[in-house]
């Protein structure tokens, strides 16, 4: 098995001081190149596990190991990317601009940081669009700028929050095939809050189903549709199989035991 | 020049021509039927014909001295002068505040109701301390002005770096941005659009602050020395002090106008929020 990049255990995480419980007995570990998606109804917390990972909430309890560090040391190391169901851009900002903003965080000089950002506008096909602003592109293009502005850095741990949930079904799918394209060259490794079950197989390697009211894990669904993954995946019976797993799990899920998750 | 800009263009010169009439029409009407309202009797004197107003304009000053559009002029720039220096004054010292009192809730809540008291007080109580303390010349002056212009400038300051988006604040923490990179790469530009509401609201209120400053400093060279004069003098020649409010305002104007075209130049947002 390859190295862990996110190891949680025993998370907690209560809100308005202890009444609401978001997050109960969370035990996850994902290894490295890993896409795991956190899928479930709402409330169950999936947003709320994916900013603990990140740092940018604290646990109530338990404990989140990145890269072998605590989630804010890895947070301050600059290992998260994030992106979020909106793309989040800077109006005032060119494109180019935007996905150069975490490289002058983060010290970069300016021809380091112009070759960087033609890579990644390459990487997410939007080479010719940098000196645009992003009123100027689609929901779908900003999208993609989100995510070559997260990537841009080069981040161990890819952190995305229903990154497509605001788009048509057509560009979300097509999108779908990009973000596996964009994972299988970044090398990254990818945790995905989902709404939609079909997404929630397609895209990764193991599906986290949660529910809801405390928010805890009812069962982890290992995806084990070949790679890489076309729009043929999507009429394979194997793929069907899975979607109805992840429905059955969810619907089912609420009285189930956490199951403790193999690394 | 695109349609849209030639229609506003029209708009404004058809609104100006029915001011025009409207002003013309009353006193004519009024002179006819020997309207009385109250005090107030429309003639000569009360109500300037406007050709006679833009008249003045052109007329010497005083027997043998310089058109009077001329000396306006000079009390204009002069005043101009004083309103740009006591606006960046307030706008920087405003601004500035805002930052201090956005770092600091605990402060916020100390200062903030003084800052507004501090409005309360007129404009005319304070100016004559301003000129004890400073002297009387054009940096009290500029002082006053910018006493004016500070309060919407800080207000607007504290609300606009508010507006930031949160998740791009999320995006911020989780670049590891400084505090310092958070508030000038994302907090102060979200606030810009905040802050020309601001500068609106303030560059008009420099000139005010600035024609008014000038009285208790006793300078005879601005617009605020034009008008006092011209006040003196108003039985004898009622236009000449219509004309000088004709050229106050068109500083007050200009100052928005230099306000809005910055903000076309530096304020970059989606089209359809350009107001």
């Amino acid at each position: 098995m390859n190295q862990t990049v996110v190891a949680v255990r025993g998370l907690s995480r209560s809100f308005v001081g202890g009444e609401v419980i978001a997050l109960q007995g969370i035990e996850l570990e994902i290894a490295e190149r890993e896409f795991v998606s956190l899928i479930g109804p709402s409330g169950c917390g999936k947003s709320t596990l994916l900013r603990v990972i990140g740092d940018l909430i604290e646990p109530t309890e338990g404990e989140i190991v990145v890269n072998g560090k605590s989630a804010h040391r890895a947070r301050l190391d600059r290992d998260y990317g994030i992106v979020f169901q909106d793309a989040v851009l800077y109006d005032w900002r060119t494109v180019a601009k935007n996905i150069a903003l975490p490289l002058e965080m983060a010290g970069w000089d300016r021809s380091r940081r112009a070759r960087r950002v033609r890579e990644m506008l390459e990487l997410v096909e939007l080479t010719g669009f940098e000196d645009r602003h992003p009123w100027q592109l689609s929901g779908g293009m900003q999208q993609r700028v989100s995510i070559a502005r997260a990537l841009s850095f080069d981040p161990a741990l890819l952190l995305m929050d229903e990154p497509f949930g605001a788009l048509d079904e057509m560009t979300r799918e097509r999108l779908n095939m990009e973000l596996l394209q964009i994972w299988d060259a970044s090398g990254s490794t990818i945790v995905f809050v989902t709404h939609s079950i079909a997404e929630a197989v397609f895209l990764s390697t193991r599906v986290v189903v949660m529910s809801a009211r405390p928010g805890r894990i009812v069962e982890v669904i290992d995806v084990d549709l070949p790679h890489p993954r076309t729009g043929a995946t999507r009429e394979e019976p194997r793929f069907f199989e899975l979607v109805t797993r992840v429905r059955e799990a969810l619907h089912g899920g609420s009285g189930r035991a956490n199951e403790v998750l193999r690394a | 020049m695109s349609r849209a800009a030639l229609k506003k263009g029209a708009m404004l010169v058809a609104v100006l021509a029915v001011f025009c009439g409207l002003w013309e029409g009353f006193r004519a009407v009024g002179e006819a039927v020997g309207l009385r309202l109250g005090q107030f009797e429309p003639n000569d004197r009360t109500m300037p014909h406007i050709h006679e107003i833009i008249g003045q304009l052109f007329e010497p000053s005083r027997r043998n001295g310089p058109l009077l559009i001329d000396v306006l002029a000079d009390a204009a720039l002069f005043t101009a002068r004083e309103a740009a220096a006591g606006f960046a004054l307030g706008a920087t010292i405003g601004f500035a505040i805002g930052i201090v009192l956005h770092h600091s809730r605990l402060l916020q809540r100390g200062l903030l109701p003084y800052i507004v008291a501090s409005q309360t007080i007129p404009i005319l109580a304070i100016a004559p301390m301003v000129v004890v303390w400073l002297k009387s010349g054009w940096i009290s002056v500029a002082v006053i002005a910018a006493y004016l212009t500070f309060f919407p400038v800080t207000i607007n300051t504290l609300r606009g770096l508010d507006s930031a988006d949160p998740r791009a604040l999320e995006l911020m923490r989780s670049y590891a941005a400084s505090r310092w990179a958070v508030l000038w790469k994302l907090k102060v530009p979200a606030a810009l659009p905040y802050l020309f509401s601001a500068f609106k609201v303030s560059a008009t209120a420099s000139v005010v602050g600035a024609i008014v400053g000038e009285l208790p400093s006793s300078i005879q060279d601005g617009l605020g020395g034009a008008i006092l004069n011209f006040n003196q003098y108003y039985l004898s020649s009622p236009p000449s002090l219509w004309a000088t409010n004709l050229v106050a305002a068109s500083v007050g104007i200009a100052f928005f106008l230099i306000v809005v075209i910055a903000e076309r130049l530096i304020v970059r947002k989606a089209p359809e929020h350009v107001a």
